[in-house]
């Protein structure tokens, strides 16, 4: 074995631009892969810590007929909150959120909100609330960038604010922005707009209650409360995964390209190796070597690519990859359009697992490609192969 | 004859309790009782029946699109609208039976009963909500109304009404309305929120006679926290207590 990998190296350093041409080939797949990987990777951490920061904290409690695609739940979506919780909530682990239903006039342009009451104490979000804390002529107010760009709304701006209370009577006042706030959330900016609870449970008439119950720790164990349905962790960063997997199967066709053209170069070159070589294959032959470490001989040599594609793809690819971490990538369109937490800069993140497993598999998938013109080897006559007569 | 101090004292507080009594009828004539104009509003515009045609036309910020309608209505619960024109709009029904509303759509050929809080949106992109259209409750049974003053409105003279939500389910906790003294028509109407701020108002104009009866025949109706001309409804034709057959009021009816 020890020879058929002496030998393989020295056939192939002994065939050079073709076998550099193959490497560098094999090299961009490995640093490509590894490079698409790690920015689904960073893409998975990036969406659930910013909506760990922005929206779902440890975990939630849900109005037992809150849905968050049926906007028309909402007018049933609140309850008194559960005794349980005063504590958590007294402490700041728990921040109880109201959600109403609501119009905005800007500019005398119509738009349906939601109007969000979050305490302006909390720090569980990374949601500018203390500047709810403010004392205005109006109520005040803060927004997500995205819909302040959509509906021209600046800081300090006033607008109309229609909703109706708990009884279904209309009220109307003046908010005023006291701060826009840029997140990777786009479900937290997109159409709502979050004044002080207080205010809005005064406003709604709908004291002591909420629609959402936000928890800080995701490891605490947490009992049923009726009324309310829990939603762990893991459940809520669900369409995070789920995206992720649709990434994944998408980008395999990429990986599947890559490796094609790589392989077809490796085949390629197999074939004309032992198109080429068979007077060598006759003297192994004659020489001892049975007919199946010919073809490992071959096989090795072939799958060799792989491994000075590994090592060339480090020299460059090292050195890029860690130059992504650094700065990332930045999406050539606006990542909101994605309607998920997405980062417009995503920074790719590498595990030991991606870049063993990336190696292995393009190893394993070299060798089976060498492997199968090199088995035409165990059907040739040894003595054809001498006078190196083609077979 | 001679009155003394205390027969003098009780003409003197008998003549005060006339001139208020009288100050009073002064006052209530001057200022008709609000219900009362309610219920002439009701008496003049309410009729066992009516089939009539209409056109709603919706100005929106850049352009206009015009409705047009048939409509079958008996009493204040039971009504069917038939959409004529444009093409997109034609074939779609509504049928209204007490408090739920069913609309047939032709493109699906499925018909769809609007509730609870699909009550809130615009009919047909309009300013009008499908809850406008569905609160069939007298004002009188719904708010405390009073006769708050006179103006000119539009030519006409008119009382003011001023009506106080007394029950919790209104929607507009205030509202104005200035009524034709003469004919008892409402020329305007204006809804207010909570906090008195002025949403909607509603214009009521082209007031005709039609079999004995003042009726305006265009009502514009205008979101004033939006900005548009409103949406303008116009009734084309009209005709009062016809013989509408039973089945018009079913849901089987949506689908014919």
């Amino acid at each position: 074995m020890k020879t058929a990998f002496k030998l393989a190296y020295r056939n192939l350093i002994g065939a050079g631009l073709r076998t550099w041409l193959n490497v560098i080939v094999l090299s961009f797949s490995f640093v490509v892969i590894i490079w698409l990987k790690g920015i689904l990777m960073g893409w998975d951490y990036q969406a659930k810590s910013d909506m760990t920061n922005w929206e779902i904290g440890g975990g939630q409690y849900w109005h037992e007929s809150y849905d968050p695609y049926d906007p028309f739940t909402l007018a049933e979506s609140h309850s008194i909150i559960p005794q349980q919780f005063s504590d958590e909530i007294e402490q700041g682990d728990m921040v109880p959120v109201l959600m109403v239903q609501g119009t905005i006039y800007p500019q005398g342009r119509m738009q349906s909100i939601t109007i969000k009451g979050i305490d302006p104490d909390q720090d569980l979000f990374l949601l500018p609330t203390h500047q709810l804390d403010t004392a205005t002529d109006a109520v005040p107010a803060i927004i997500g960038a995205a819909m302040a760009e959509s509906l021209q709304l600046d800081r300090s701006d006033h607008v109309t604010l229609r909703w109706r209370d708990a009884r279904g009577t209309f009220d109307a006042t003046d908010i005023v922005i006291t701060d826009i706030f840029s997140s990777n959330v786009p479900s937290v900016e997109a159409a709502q707009v979050y004044i002080p609870l207080a205010i809005l449970r005064e406003m709604t008439m709908m004291q002591g209650e909420a629609t959402l119950l936000t928890f800080r720790d995701p490891e605490a164990e947490r009992p049923a409360v009726q009324g309310w349905v829990h939603k762990p962790k893991e459940v809520l960063t669900a369409s995070v995964d789920r995206m992720i997997k649709t990434k994944t199967a998408g980008q395999s066709v990429f990986y599947t390209i890559l490796l094609l053209l790589a392989m077809l170069a490796i085949f390629d070159t197999q074939v004309l190796s032992i198109f080429r070589r068979q007077k060598e294959i006759g003297t192994y032959i004659a020489l001892g070597y049975t007919r199946r470490e010919v073809v490992g001989l071959f096989t090795v040599e072939g799958a060799m690519h792989s491994i000075f594609a590994a090592v060339v793809g480090a020299l460059y690819g090292l050195p890029f990859l860690a130059w992504q971490a650094e700065v990332g990538w930045t999406i050539p369109m606006d990542a909101g359009d994605f309607g998920m937490a997405m980062a417009q800069t995503l920074y790719p993140v590498y595990s030991a697992g991606l870049v063993i497993s990336t190696v292995l598999i393009v190893v394993v998938i070299t060798t089976v490609v060498s492997y199968w013109p090199s088995r035409k080897i165990a059907k040739m006559n040894p003595t054809e192969a001498l006078r190196g007569r083609i077979q | 004859m001679m009155i003394n101090l205390p027969e003098m004292k009780t003409i003197t507080k008998k003549i005060i309790i006339i001139i208020l009594f009288s100050s009073f009828a002064w006052f209530t004539y001057g200022q008709p009782d609000a219900n009362g104009i309610l219920h002439q509003i009701d008496e003049n515009l309410s009729s066992e029946n009516r089939i009539f045609e209409s056109s709603m036309t919706i100005h929106g910020r850049r352009a206009s699109r015009t409705i047009t309608s048939r409509s079958y209505v008996e009493g204040d619960k039971k009504s069917f609208t038939e959409y004529l024109s444009p093409p997109r709009e034609q074939g779609t029904k509504m049928l209204k039976l007490e408090n739920q509303l069913w609309i047939y759509s032709p493109s699906t050929d499925r018909t769809i009963q609007i509730s609870g809080h699909m009550l809130r949106q615009s009919v047909m992109g309009s300013d009008l909500s499908y809850e406008d259209m569905m609160d069939d409750r007298k004002l009188t049974e719904t708010y405390n109304a009073v006769v708050s003053g006179s103006e000119e409105f539009d030519g006409r003279t008119t009382w003011i009404l001023e009506l106080t939500a007394r029950v919790d389910d209104v929607a507009y906790a205030t509202r104005k309305l200035w009524v034709d003294k003469e004919r008892f028509v409402p020329l305007k109407e204006e809804l207010f929120a909570k906090s008195g701020q002025l949403l909607k108002r509603s214009v009521l104009s082209d007031v005709v006679q039609i079999e004995g009866r003042w009726f305006p025949k265009t009502i514009v109706y205008k979101d004033m926290l939006k900005q548009g001309d409103g949406t303008e409804f116009k009734v084309t034709d009209i005709k009062f207590n016809q013989d509408i057959p039973d089945y018009i009021f079913t849901k089987a009816s949506l689908k014919m």
